[in-house]
């Protein structure tokens, strides 16, 4: 039963990334990259078991943070880029 | 005992799987972001719900179980943060809710 | 978050401090023990080191200065999730049914509203309870006024219809 969990949660990913390379905008991508992650996650906690090795689970924890952590410093950089843009257009329409 | 835990396990699983599998093909289905993260929501909330339950119902009452419950409630507490965040940039961004596919499409360079 | 004002100050800020302080360390020490497992003296020190440190780094980010654990809504939040967990089925299962019909027969609606709620961790919450609740999506948070992006048009009713608004208002409420 294992497998069938681990193989929708592999076809779900494999999803998540055609969604990431079709994009269009980058949130998509960041959104499909958000998804990935946290099937990862699962996807540990079941092969924890799967596999009959518990250590996995603390992999599974470092990858929700560092996943969490990486989409929000992502949209940070792409909020920051935004906003400078758009003070330069500023910039230039009031000189 | 054990048995019935086991179906029940088993079940939940399963519909944890289902779940999951769901919220992928709506992500690809969507016609724009906004609806798209309605369908990613599925599987953050219900995909984990389930699934993670279904495996500490295998687990017992371990040191595991309790790993198991600490990120679920961690992945819980993360994902609408993350979900709030990634609507509110693409707000600012200027991506308009009800643009429909057509507009959005128009942003592809 | 960050953007939330201190919402008390004077002279009982101080000692109100002290419990929330007591109650994160709490937890960060057996979140540390939890994940560890082991009971050598470097390890230890170790985490109570890191213990320390996010102590002072909370603290440095004003997380004390408001009513982060009110320890009297416990009862009241174990209903909540009762509630919500209901709610969560029931629109999963009805987005499941937009998934997976043929022609998708969404009409994605925005909506927005006023917030009952006065407190900065009440509208958190219900900002969460939103985007958990699959079918609805917090856009904005202004103060009290909350954008909301649903993708049925029943679903933006319903959030506008504001029992969820209702139910975290009472959270604290005595």
């Amino acid at each position: 039963m294992y497998f069938v969990v681990t193989f929708a949660l592999l076809v779900t990913m494999t999803l998540a990334l055609v969604r990431a390379l079709l994009g269009p905008t980058v949130y998509d991508r960041v959104l499909s990259v958000n998804m990935f992650g946290t099937k990862t996650v699962l996807l540990l906690s079941v092969i924890a078991f799967l596999a009959g090795r518990p250590d996995f689970l603390d992999l599974a924890l470092a990858y929700a943070l560092i996943n969490f952590i990486g989409v929000l410093a992502v949209l940070e950089f792409f909020k920051s880029r935004a906003s400078r843009r758009e003070e330069e257009l500023r910039g230039e329409g009031g000189g | 005992m054990d048995f019935a835990l086991d179906i029940i396990s088993w079940i939940l699983l399963a519909a944890g799987g289902a779940f999951v599998l769901v919220g992928g093909i709506g992500a690809l289905r969507m016609p724009n972001l906004y609806t798209r993260m309605h369908a990613a929501s599925v599987t953050d909330t219900m995909g984990a719900v389930l699934v993670m339950a279904g495996v500490m119902l295998q687990a017992g009452l371990t040191l595991a179980t309790f790993k198991l419950a600490a990120i679920l409630l961690f992945l819980l507490i993360t994902s609408p943060t993350a979900s709030y965040a990634l609507a509110s940039a693409a707000m600012l961004a200027g991506i308009k809710p009800d643009a429909g596919q057509a507009a959005d499409l128009e942003q592809d360079s | 978050m960050s953007q939330s004002p201190s919402a008390e100050s004077g002279p009982d800020a101080r000692t109100s401090r002290l419990p929330r302080i007591i109650v994160l360390a709490v937890l960060l020490a057996a979140a540390w023990l939890l994940w560890s497992g082991f009971f050598k003296p470097l390890l230890l020190a170790l985490g109570a080191f890191s213990c320390l440190l996010v102590l002072y780094l909370s603290h440095r980010m004003h997380l004390f200065d408001t009513d982060i654990f009110a320890p009297r809504f416990t009862l009241r939040l174990l209903r909540f999730w009762g509630w919500l967990v209901r709610e969560i089925i029931r629109s999963s299962l009805e987005v499941t049914r937009l998934v997976l019909s043929p022609k998708m027969d969404i009409s994605p609606t925005v909506a927005e509203f006023d917030s009952k709620c006065p407190h900065p961790v009440d509208r958190a919450i219900l900002g969460n309870s939103i985007i958990l609740t699959p079918g609805t999506l917090t856009l904005r948070i202004d103060g009290q006024h909350f954008v909301v992006h649903a993708l049925t048009e029943s679903g933006a009713r319903d959030i506008v219809n504001g029992e969820m608004d209702l139910r975290v208002s009472q959270l604290r409420g005595g």
